[in-house]
């Protein structure tokens, strides 16, 4: 590996200040390049399908530095021009701008991009992605003048956002393609929970239905048809129905590929000079049988200071235990470790009162837990899996009174 | 207006001011703060906002809600009396001169 050269990071999002940050606080004194394709500096994604619709967070609280960061810190942040190739034989990244950089080391932090409808009428006006502060800006305005909205897909996004859009007095619908809300990310306990929870505020949940079309007048979206024949009111759709890896550059210049820019443990692409990290990178990890490609701001912020750790000397494998968490409906759901392959869930707590953790095992070993207004039960799981210990037994948190607080050593 | 230190665990520290209506945990990312990590960005879920009160602090901080003590017992560095989440203190002029210390790690 070379040590020497700029550290050019493409992408200027969470996952890349990240990288740049923990350099500069390891006290790495290489040159430091961001080069992002939006013209804002980085921000944090997490409200703009939450408070920052309801008008809650205002624009200046999502900024993660403050405006004299790079200056002071010493980073070239490069913005509004995208890195539209990469030259592995000259070690170079060339801009949309025609300008080129030279790395020593690239990273990649290119994030993901909305999977788009492809139903007719996906382009009229008024049907909207959300991953950007640009189109966080847009839907916000759509909102605020009312009407009917539609929400396509039952995943994070569009449950965030269809909670704030009631939160603003909307009529909301959501559309589910699937059996169940956020069927690929949580068990079915949580999944009914909040469709229960969505549907108690108002919002109509609409599961097992898909969208086949949109209709519009003058080109605004005003009804949309489903498969069982449904028509439904209209005037703003939100899409919400996944992201794909922004790989595009990494297999144009040879690497590996497939979901995701693929890495090795220490988050390393076939080439020993290039990292790829956050949403657009697929990582080996221990916490799952198979390499995973992880949506998160911890598993963001986390590659970042992996790989600044690999730079500065203190190389060690990526193996974070994941977490999540969203806020809907005005509840706390965090979620710990992957559940996937789990073969049995024990509840504690109340879910009638809504405060309850599903504990998530296999083979009797705890994998993960999902957690609802419990947060002690979810910070507690991350450190045991952290850990790498036994947890509790299923059968210890079916117990009357199971407290998990008491299965966490001093050590853990 | 506030003034907020931030003492560092190696013994350095850092004078901020802070306006409201932002928080302890604002006022440490708006000045470039290392040391506060805010994964949630203030919404009392994640715990990497963790600070410890000082001992001697005497100024008026906002009771404990729930949320908040739930997310204490689950932080990097050990919970103490002392232990606040720094996304749930907001800044006015009754707090000025807060003086907060920053535990070893926050994740
Ligand atoms: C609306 C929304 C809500 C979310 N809520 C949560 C939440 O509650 N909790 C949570 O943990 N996570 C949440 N996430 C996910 C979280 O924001 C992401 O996991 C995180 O931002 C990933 O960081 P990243 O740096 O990998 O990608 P990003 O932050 O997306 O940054 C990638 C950047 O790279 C840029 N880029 C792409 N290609 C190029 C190129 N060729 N040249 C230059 N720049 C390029 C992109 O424009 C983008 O700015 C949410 C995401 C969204 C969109
Ligand atoms: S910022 Fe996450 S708990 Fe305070």
């Amino acid at each position: 590996m070379r040590d020497t050269g700029p550290v050019v990071v493409v992408g200027a999002g969470h996952a890349a200040l990240e990288t740049a940050a923990a350099l500069r606080a390891a006290g790495h004194s290489r040159p430091v390049i961001l080069v992002g394709a939006e013209s804002e500096p980085p921000y944090a994604r997490p409200p703009l399908s939450k408070g920052y619709l309801t008008g809650r967070v205002g624009t200046e609280e999502l900024w993660l530095r403050p405006e004299g960061f790079f200056a002071r810190q010493d980073v070239t942040a490069v913005l509004g021009d995208p890195v539209v190739e990469i030259d592995r034989d000259s070690d170079r990244v060339r801009l949309a701008s025609g300008g080129r950089i030279a790395y020593g080391t690239l990273v990649l932090a290119t994030g993901a991009r909305p999977r788009r409808l492809s139903v007719p009428g996906a382009d009229l006006d008024g049907v909207f992605a959300l991953r950007s502060l640009r189109d966080a800006r847009e839907l916000r305005r759509a909102l605020g003048a009312g009407g009917d909205v539609l929400v396509v897909g039952g995943g994070f996004i569009g449950l965030e956002v269809a909670s704030a859009a009631r939160g603003l007095g909307l009529r909301v619908t959501v559309v589910e393609a699937g059996p169940r809300l956020m069927g690929r990310a949580v068990t079915g306990t949580l999944s009914a929970h909040l469709a229960e929870l969505h549907r108690a505020e108002g919002t109509r949940v609409l599961l097992d239905r898909e969208l086949v079309a949109l209709r519009g007048e003058r080109g605004r979206v005003r009804v949309a048809e489903l498969n069982d024949g449904t028509r439904l009111a209209a005037d703003v759709v939100v899409v919400g129905i996944g992201v794909l890896p922004n790989t595009g550059l990494a297999a144009q210049a040879g690497l590996t590929t497939g979901n995701g820019v693929v890495v090795d443990r220490w988050l390393r692409t076939g080439d020993r000079n290039v990292y790829a990290i956050g949403d657009c990178a697929r990582f080996p990890t221990p916490h799952a049988a198979r390499p995973v490609r992880l949506e998160s701001v911890q598993n963001a912020t986390e590659q970042a200071a992996c790989v600044a750790a690999a730079l500065t000397g203190t190389r060690r494998p990526y193996t974070a235990v994941p977490w999540f968490w969203t806020e809907q409906c005005g509840v706390r759901v965090q979620m710990a470790g992957l559940t996937g392959q789990h073969d049995r869930e024990v509840v504690a707590g109340s879910p009638a009162e809504g405060r309850f953790t599903v504990f998530c095992f296999r083979a009797g070993r705890l994998v993960g837990a999902e957690s609802v207004n419990r947060s002690a039960d979810h910070l507690i799981t991350r450190r045991l899996l952290a850990a790498g210990g036994a947890g509790p037994a299923p059968d210890d948190v079916a117990r009357p009174g199971f407290d998990l607080r008491r299965h966490l050593s001093p050590s853990a | 207006m506030a003034k907020i230190t931030y003492k560092h665990p190696d013994g350095t520290e850092t004078v901020v001011e802070v306006t409201a209506p932002n928080t302890v945990m604002r006022g440490a990312k708006l000045n470039g703060v290392e040391g506060i990590v805010a994964q949630c960005g203030g919404s009392a879920q994640c715990g990497t906002c963790h600070v410890y009160v000082d001992e001697g602090n005497t100024l008026p901080l906002p009771e404990m809600h729930e949320a908040e003590d739930d997310v204490l017992y689950g932080t990097a560095s050990e919970r103490r009396p002392t232990s606040r989440l720094s996304c749930q203190l907001p800044v006015s002029e009754a707090i000025d001169g807060l003086v907060v210390h920053l535990p070893p790690t926050q994740t």
